[in-house]
């Protein structure tokens, strides 16, 4: 399916939304997406655009999960490859393969990135009480990221915190 | 109704700005003394004042008043103007910077000098004057104040209001007072028409009657004398509480002796005061963010070119979709020239559109004249400072980072340059030493001089220096210049004793380095015994740059034309190899060493071959480097983005570009390139001496 | 509507008074100090001036004292924006010609209060 009718076709009111869910639009809305077989969400507000695959220009001696800087309408922007970065899944690029990206607070500025996903699937509308503190003992992925864990009928979705996504920690000098 | 005042906060805050850098340049100037100026001072330290007061920052309220009273007592000629109290102005206009920053960049700030000054001020204005203000305290307080007997239960009251025949034509207008009466309670009035003359000698503009007015109110007497308060030389008013007229005067009395206690308790609040203020740690000044002003003023001339240009390049377009509209080969030749047109248009346009960013450098110039005037002072030497060139236009975001390095040069002049003064007159020089400052266009550079008429650089005494440092070889034979360049080299510092002013750890080197990543560079020429000049070479804008692209496996780079030595195919014979991995190429009478970007920049090419390959070869700092690249494209314009927004900074590369195609490419930084391979080099030789890789 | 000269050197200020008074109805001119302001004044005619007093090229005591002397301006309310509350800068200005004072720091509401008193 082209990206642009899945990324339109995505519900924004909760009725069409992932069953199980309790759903009352006064809820955060949340973007969910697939890394590999395990679901991950995004407060949908700062989601800037979900874009298609594409080769991004090399960024000299970046750590492995930056793959590069794409034009975006002037911006340069980032595009950080979340399989990578989590270790989870196979990072492969196809036609299917989608970037979404962005956008969130830094102290003063904002910035925007692009992040690789498997797929981009839903979204879930979530009560501040569905929201469930992660697991002390979490998988591969580090405390800070995690913002909760929603339960969606038998499965988990983790929501992650954008903010921390973005944060890139300093460029080492191992050229 | 409620006006959110938040709107017009930058505007006052850029106002105080430029009121506190009048103050600071006519606070300078005011040695000579004269009464232009100083009204000038006070003027701004008065509307500082205002605006503080309107816009809620009452901190800067407080301390400007104590500046204003005694600018105030100077501009009366009721205090002389002596040395000392304008340096206390000085640090004061210091302090009101300090006040006005932390309110731009939301933060807090040391408030112990504030402290300080505002004690040194109340200080200085209790010495000379504290009767005077008693005095003129006194009766402002006595109009403003009063302590009424109303409480807050309604008081009927009397009020006699005769006014004079001329009070109209002070554009008071009687029944708008009796409104405002009316707003403050319920009100009865009796006009009194009795001295109403005849016809005949009714003068219209005057005023012949008057009222009788009972006001049934919670309101306390001030207020309603307030009503009254612009009239009150101009009218027999008698405010009377109905039930107590006859206690009127033993109340006034009361008032004044109540107020004569106030006014001793007084002091030490204020005191008090200036040292509870909100949003206040110490220490936290080295932490205060450097904010880039985000606005610019922009002079009507260049909007009105920019207009004039989109104007044509409207008509350019409108002929060229006239021209698509029925389009026949014919037309070819219209076609293309209608796009030359094009091209003209979008190049004049992008030089006007970039003129926006330039401002004079006087603005950077501005804050020299008061270092030079503490400095002297601190140094004990006497200097003189000329300022030319100041018109010279800079881009904007160039002259916010080239300050700090010149407040830097500048202290150095005064430090290192300037001999003192018993030095100078032995040497038979004036004795009063110069600096001065210089800017101007050469080329597509802008040229700054910092020239200072002292002792010159001693090159040996570097030398020396530079051997016990272990910086060079003493069997090294260094020219001239490069025995100046080793003043930026990290940890090199002349100075024979430690000054205040400099050699505070931030050295030469840093000064170098903030102007390299602008692009520019910086040249040193001195004669010993006459003087020395720092010549800073700039461009004029960061913002575009000219660029040859290469390309190295499938990325695309850029090199800033401007570093480009020149460019040509390696020949096998002029290949040497040294130990380590380093190669290095035989450039006529230089060795340049090659650095092959793929290696540096980890990604696959297509050539990795130096025989054959092609080099670009480089300059920065003196030091000539020779890039392998895959492929020579063309040359063109880019406009440089920065990789910092959304990324960070990354090593080797100055920023990023979009190309005509929409894909990005990066801008390489050489200076930056170069140090990594310096850096690469290193590791390899530790890592490996034994292992001389192969090279194909 | 009432047309209001409105005359003070710092913009923010009167920015200020100018919104203000343009969010309550009024219309209003603005002039940058004393000098500007009379050659303002002679363009049309207005219910109010309002004047800051320390100002360049021309003071606002000064100024009153010049509009007075123009027939339109005979009776025209002038209020003067002042932070010196004393006696002295009082009696100048209305020497000078001046209907009243407004004691600077003020805020919106204030000015609104305090023209009613002078204007219809």
């Amino acid at each position: 399916m082209d990206i642009q009718t899945l990324a339109n076709e995505i519900p924004v009111e909760g009725e069409y939304a992932l069953e199980g869910v309790d759903f009352i639009s006064s809820g955060e809305q949340y973007l969910t997406f697939s890394l590999g077989l395990e679901q991950y969400a995004v407060n949908i507000l700062a989601v800037e655009e979900i874009r298609s695959w594409e080769q991004p220009t090399h960024i000299p001696n970046a750590p492995m999960f930056v793959k590069g800087v794409i034009n975006m309408r002037g911006v340069i922007v980032p595009i950080i490859d979340l399989r990578l970065k989590f270790g989870i899944g196979e990072a492969k690029y196809d036609k299917t393969t989608v970037v979404v990206v962005l956008t969130a607070q830094h102290l003063t500025k904002s910035r925007t990135m692009g992040f690789v996903v498997d797929a981009v699937s839903d979204v879930l509308n979530a009560q501040e009480n569905d929201i469930k503190p992660a697991p002390a003992f979490g998988g591969s992925l580090a405390q800070h990221y995690i913002e909760g864990i929603v339960n969606v009928a038998e499965n988990v979705v983790t929501l992650l915190d954008v903010t921390a996504l973005q944060t890139i920690e300093k460029q080492s000098d191992n050229y | 109704m409620s006006i959110d005042l938040s709107q017009f906060i930058p505007t006052f805050l850029e106002e105080c700005f430029e009121g506190i850098e009048l103050m600071e340049a006519s606070l300078l100037n005011l040695e000579q003394g004269d009464e232009e100026t100083i009204n000038s001072i006070f003027r701004a330290a008065h509307s500082i004042k205002g605006g503080a007061g309107t816009f809620g920052f009452n901190h800067v309220t407080e301390f400007t008043h104590l500046v204003e009273t005694l600018l105030d007592e100077m501009r009366d000629g009721r205090r002389n103007i002596a040395h000392k109290d304008i340096e206390i102005l000085l640090d004061s206009v210091d302090c009101m910077r300090l006040l006005i920053e932390a309110i731009r960049d939301d933060c807090s700030y040391d408030d112990s000098k504030v402290i300080v000054t505002s004690q040194l001020l109340t200080a200085t204005l209790n010495n000379n004057s504290i009767d005077e203000n008693i005095v003129e305290d006194t009766t402002k307080d006595n109009e403003n104040t009063s302590n009424a007997i109303a409480d807050d239960n309604l008081t009927h009251w009397s009020i006699s209001f005769i006014p004079e025949h001329h009070l109209v034509q002070t554009g008071n207008d009687p029944l708008l007072l009796l409104n405002a009466l009316a707003e403050l309670g319920k009100v009865s009035v009796t006009a009194n028409c009795n001295s109403i003359p005849s016809l005949v000698d009714l003068d219209a503009t005057e005023l012949y009657i008057s009222w009788q007015i009972t006001l049934i109110t919670a309101a306390k007497k001030e207020d309603i004398a307030e009503i009254f308060e612009w009239v009150e030389d101009d009218c027999q008013l008698v405010i009377s509480n109905e039930e107590s007229i006859d206690k009127k005067p033993a109340e006034i009395n009361l008032d004044i002796a109540n107020e004569a206690d106030e006014l001793i308790t007084e002091k030490p609040t204020i005191e008090a005061k200036t040292k509870v203020k909100p949003n206040v740690t110490n220490d936290s000044s080295l932490q205060k963010p450097k904010a880039e002003s985000g606005s610019i003023r922009v002079g009507v001339d260049k909007v009105d070119s920019l207009i004039n240009l989109v104007g044509e390049l409207v008509i350019t377009q409108s002929m060229l979709s006239e021209l698509g509209n029925d389009f026949e080969l014919s037309k070819v030749a219209r076609l293309n020239s209608g796009l030359e047109q094009l091209l003209q248009n979008t190049k004049e346009l992008q030089e006007s559109v970039m003129r926006i960013r330039m401002l004079p450098i006087s603005f950077a110039f501005n804050r020299f004249p008061r270092l030079i005037h503490d400095l002297s002072k601190k140094m004990g030497k006497e200097i003189e400072l000329l300022i030319s060139g100041e018109q010279t236009e800079l881009d904007k975001s160039v002259m916010e980072q080239i300050s700090d390095p010149l407040v830097h040069l500048v202290r150095n002049a005064v430090d290192h340059g300037i001999e003192a003064t018993d030095v100078r007159i032995t040497n038979g020089k004036p004795e009063k030493g110069t600096v001065s400052l210089d800017a101007y266009h050469q080329g597509g550079s802008i040229v700054i001089e910092i020239k200072d008429d002292g002792g010159g650089i001693d090159s040996n005494v570097i030398l020396a220096k530079a051997i016990e440092n272990g910086l060079v070889d003493e069997s090294t034979s260094l020219s001239e210049s490069q025995v100046y360049d080793l003043l930026f080299e990290p940890g090199f510092s002349t100075a024979k004793t430690l000054s205040d002013i400099s050699g505070r750890g931030v050295g030469m080197d840093v000064v170098k380095r903030n102007i390299q990543s602008l692009g520019g560079r910086i040249q040193i020429e001195s004669t010993l015994g006459v003087g020395s000049t720092f010549k800073v070479f700039l461009p004029l804008t960061l913002a575009i740059l000219d660029g040859q692209l290469v390309k190295v496996g499938r990325e695309v780079y850029i090199i800033p034309l401007i570093t480009i030595v020149e460019s040509l195919q390696t020949q096998e014979a002029l290949i040497n190899r040294t130990s380590g991995d380093m190669v290095l190429y035989r450039l006529r009478e230089d060795n340049v060493p090659v650095i092959p970007i793929y290696k540096l920049f980890n990604i696959p090419a297509q050539n990795k071959a130096i025989k054959n390959s092609l080099l670009v070869v480089v300059e920065a700092d003196g030091q000539k480097v020779g890039l392998m690249v895959d492929d020579l494209l063309a040359q063109q314009q880019v406009v440089v983005k920065s990789l910092n927004e959304n990324y960070q900074q990354v090593e080797g590369v100055s920023g990023a570009t979009i190309l005509g195609d929409g894909s990005v490419a990066m801008i390489l930084d050489v200076p930056s390139m170069i140090n990594m391979a310096l850096k690469l080099a290193k590791k390899q030789q530790q890592n490996n001496i034994v292992a001389e890789e192969v090279i194909h | 509507m009432s047309k209001i000269l409105v005359v003070d050197d710092s913009n923010s200020i009167r920015d200020m008074v100018s919104f203000t008074l343009k969010s309550s109805g009024y219309q209003t001119v603005e002039a940058q100090d004393g000098q500007d302001g009379l050659s303002k004044a002679q363009t049309g005619t207005f219910d109010l001036v309002i004047t800051d007093v320390n100002m360049p090229n021309m003071d606002g005591i000064t100024l009153c004292q010049e509009l007075r002397k123009l027939a339109s301006f005979q009776y025209t309310p002038i209020l003067m924006l002042t932070t010196e509350s004393s006696t002295d800068m009082k009696q100048r200005g209305k020497a000078a010609g001046a209907t009243g004072w407004l004691v600077k720091p003020f805020n919106p509401d204030k000015l609104l209060a305090t023209i009613k008193r002078v204007v219809r």
